[in-house]
């Protein structure tokens, strides 16, 4: 799957989409590959609720392990892809179109820090040798 | 003694250390402590071991020699001479926890059975594998109840009329867990705690509520308004119960429980001083994920025949990691084992049938009682099987008298609850007869005329 131009990436393989002072957060192909078949997310926030970059924000269970998901900026919870509870699989079939928060971006520099989807690529392949 | 390894070895080893010989292994011990005197009596033929053992074991005091009346949370039951039979099978009595769970298609069948049992007992929609004893498994339903709400609610409420060892359990579970707050309604404040007083504590930070049922004084409540209560504040309840006075009472189902949880031990399991015993915890599937422990599923092969599987484990290290939430990697196999062949022995109309002797019995000793001079029966209807009786002297003084005419008497009250003063808990299963009671209540006159 090639990795879309437009998001940007943070080390623990998450990615975001910005749009104005608001993105979209999900979990890169690499994580899902890694995860294996996704069997259950839980968000660990409301809508409305302030987190910070690093912040734990939902837990990703598959049939291998379970994965904590991290916040890649700062930021407050406008909504949750609770349609995802339903089928967590879709997570798997579409990691770049399956969305979990939507969010307002507390401080726009945070999403400078965090990788093009080419530097992405890369940190992935060393990781895989 | 085998000791592995040879002299060779033993000087390559001194010689790669710098050392001339053993000894000099242990110079910092002082001299004198190296081997002291012990004060040992001489070895003994396995005949005489035997027998100087054996007289030890003489001096025990079962319910096998004596009438038992004690209970507060552990009875005395009859237990089918099938279940250890059963349970002294090698395949079953050598295995642990299954850690390559799918080879072990037997236990796992077994702990699935014990699952569906428990669930058809509580009316409730899931069951784990099994805890250590009741009270942990309450302490479990707390911190179940706690994940549920993302640890946003703090608030832990047990029961006054909850076993106070399973409070002090809770007590103990929980206290790595900062900012939570458990709290007891009315703790000996009065003879008996008003259950209906216990809604006055819940609020929006409540995740948890822990009821006892029937409660710890025996009382029979129907808690179907108060968990409906709980329930308009968002907190979560769970009910302790007697898995024996579910033959006959309406279930935590039924009455709208979020969780159930109790003691085992009624189920086939003898007293043992304590155990091991058996945990029990059922739930609505809407909790399955935050359950402690694990479930065991029912599926099929790749060819299509019955086969059994671990289904989840949502919270244990295998799966969490360094986040696992539950203390519990195992379960009591062995202990469930005998849980599910007494269940299946004895069938929904033997358990409704263990369950309505007890209450009778129950309920005939408490009428005898009731008319010994100077005893009162504190405990009101409905009760199950338990009863508190007030007495003119004090506990220890009765219990010693009972014990002197073979009679396990009553649990001292006063030590939980201050304000109880001279009274215990009389429990009755269907080993009570009529004679025994009977002569319970004989001896309860004497006692008091002593």
């Amino acid at each position: 799957m090639s990795t879309p131009k437009d998001l940007k990436f943070s080390e623990t393989d998450e990615w975001i989409k910005v749009k104005g002072n608001t993105a979209l957060i999900g979990i890169s192909d690499f994580a899902q590959n890694q995860l294996s078949d996704i069997v259950y997310i839980e968000f660990e926030l409301d809508v409305d609720d302030d987190f910070d970059k690093e912040e734990t924000i939902a837990t990703i269970e598959s049939v291998k392990a379970a994965a904590d998901i991290h916040a890649p900026v700062s930021g407050t919870v406008l909504e949750i892809n609770e349609a995802l509870i339903d089928n967590p699989e879709t997570l798997n079939e579409d990691p770049y179109g399956s969305w979990l928060f939507k969010i307002s971006i507390d401080d726009p520099s945070e999403v400078d820090t965090l990788m093009d989807g080419e530097t992405y690529d890369r940190f992935c392949e060393d990781r895989g040798n | 003694m085998f000791i592995p390894h040879t002299d060779a070895e033993r000087k390559e080893m001194l010689t790669a250390l710098g050392l001339k010989n053993l000894n000099e292994l242990f110079s910092d011990v002082p001299d004198k402590y190296r081997f002291p005197e012990l004060n040992m009596p001489k070895g003994m033929t396995e005949m005489e071991a035997r027998e100087f053992i054996e007289g030890f074991a003489d001096a025990n005091v079962t319910t096998h020699d004596y009438i038992c009346f004690l209970g507060a949370g552990a009875y005395d039951h009859y237990i089918p001479a099938a279940i250890d039979s059963i349970l002294r099978q090698g395949e079953f009595f050598t295995a642990y926890t299954p850690y390559q769970p799918e080879i072990s298609q037997g236990t796992l069948q077994v702990i699935f059975e014990f699952q569906s049992l428990i669930c058809n007992l509580t009316s409730l929609d899931i069951a784990n594998a099994s805890h250590y004893d009741g009270a942990t498994a309450t302490a479990e339903a707390c911190i179940t109840a706690y994940a549920h709400f993302r640890e946003k609610r703090k608030k832990i409420i047990l029961s006054g009329a909850l076993n106070p060892q399973y409070r002090e359990v809770v007590h103990t579970y929980l206290s790595g867990i900062d900012g939570i707050e458990i709290i007891t309604d009315e703790e000996g404040q009065q003879s008996l705690p008003d259950p209906e007083k216990i809604i006055d504590v819940v609020d929006e930070n409540t995740a948890i509520v822990v009821l006892q049922y029937p409660d710890f004084f025996g009382r029979i409540i129907d808690f179907t308004q108060i968990i409906n209560d709980a329930h308009q504040k968002g907190a979560l309840v769970c009910l302790a119960v007697n898995p024996i006075a579910l033959g006959m009472l309406k279930t935590p189902g039924e009455m709208g429980a979020d969780i159930a949880v109790g003691e085992g031990q009624p189920l086939g399991i003898p007293l043992s001083y304590g155990g091991p015993y058996l945990g029990f915890l059922a739930a609505r599937k809407e909790l399955v994920r935050k359950l402690s422990g694990r479930l065991v599923g029912e599926t099929v092969d790749g060819n299509g025949k019955r086969g059994y599987v671990l289904t989840l484990t949502a919270r244990e290290q295998h799966i969490r990691r360094e986040k696992a939430t539950s203390n519990i990697c195992t379960n009591q196999g062995l202990i469930a084992l005998a849980a599910t062949v007494y269940m299946s022995l004895l069938g929904k109309n033997g358990m409704q049938q263990v369950s309505n002797l007890c209450y009778q019995n129950a309920h005939y000793a408490a009428k005898k009682i009731a008319a010994v001079p100077g005893f009162e029966v504190l405990t009101p209807e409905p009760f199950f099987h338990e009863i508190m009786v007030h007495c003119p002297t004090s506990i220890e003084h009765i219990n010693h008298h009972l014990l002197n005419e073979g009679i396990l008497g009553g649990y001292p009250l006063e030590n939980d609850y201050p304000a109880l003063r001279d009274c215990m808990l009389l429990a009755f299963t269907e080993k009570t007869t009529k004679e025994t009671i009977d002569l319970l209540c004989e001896v309860l006159e004497e006692s008091h005329h002593e």
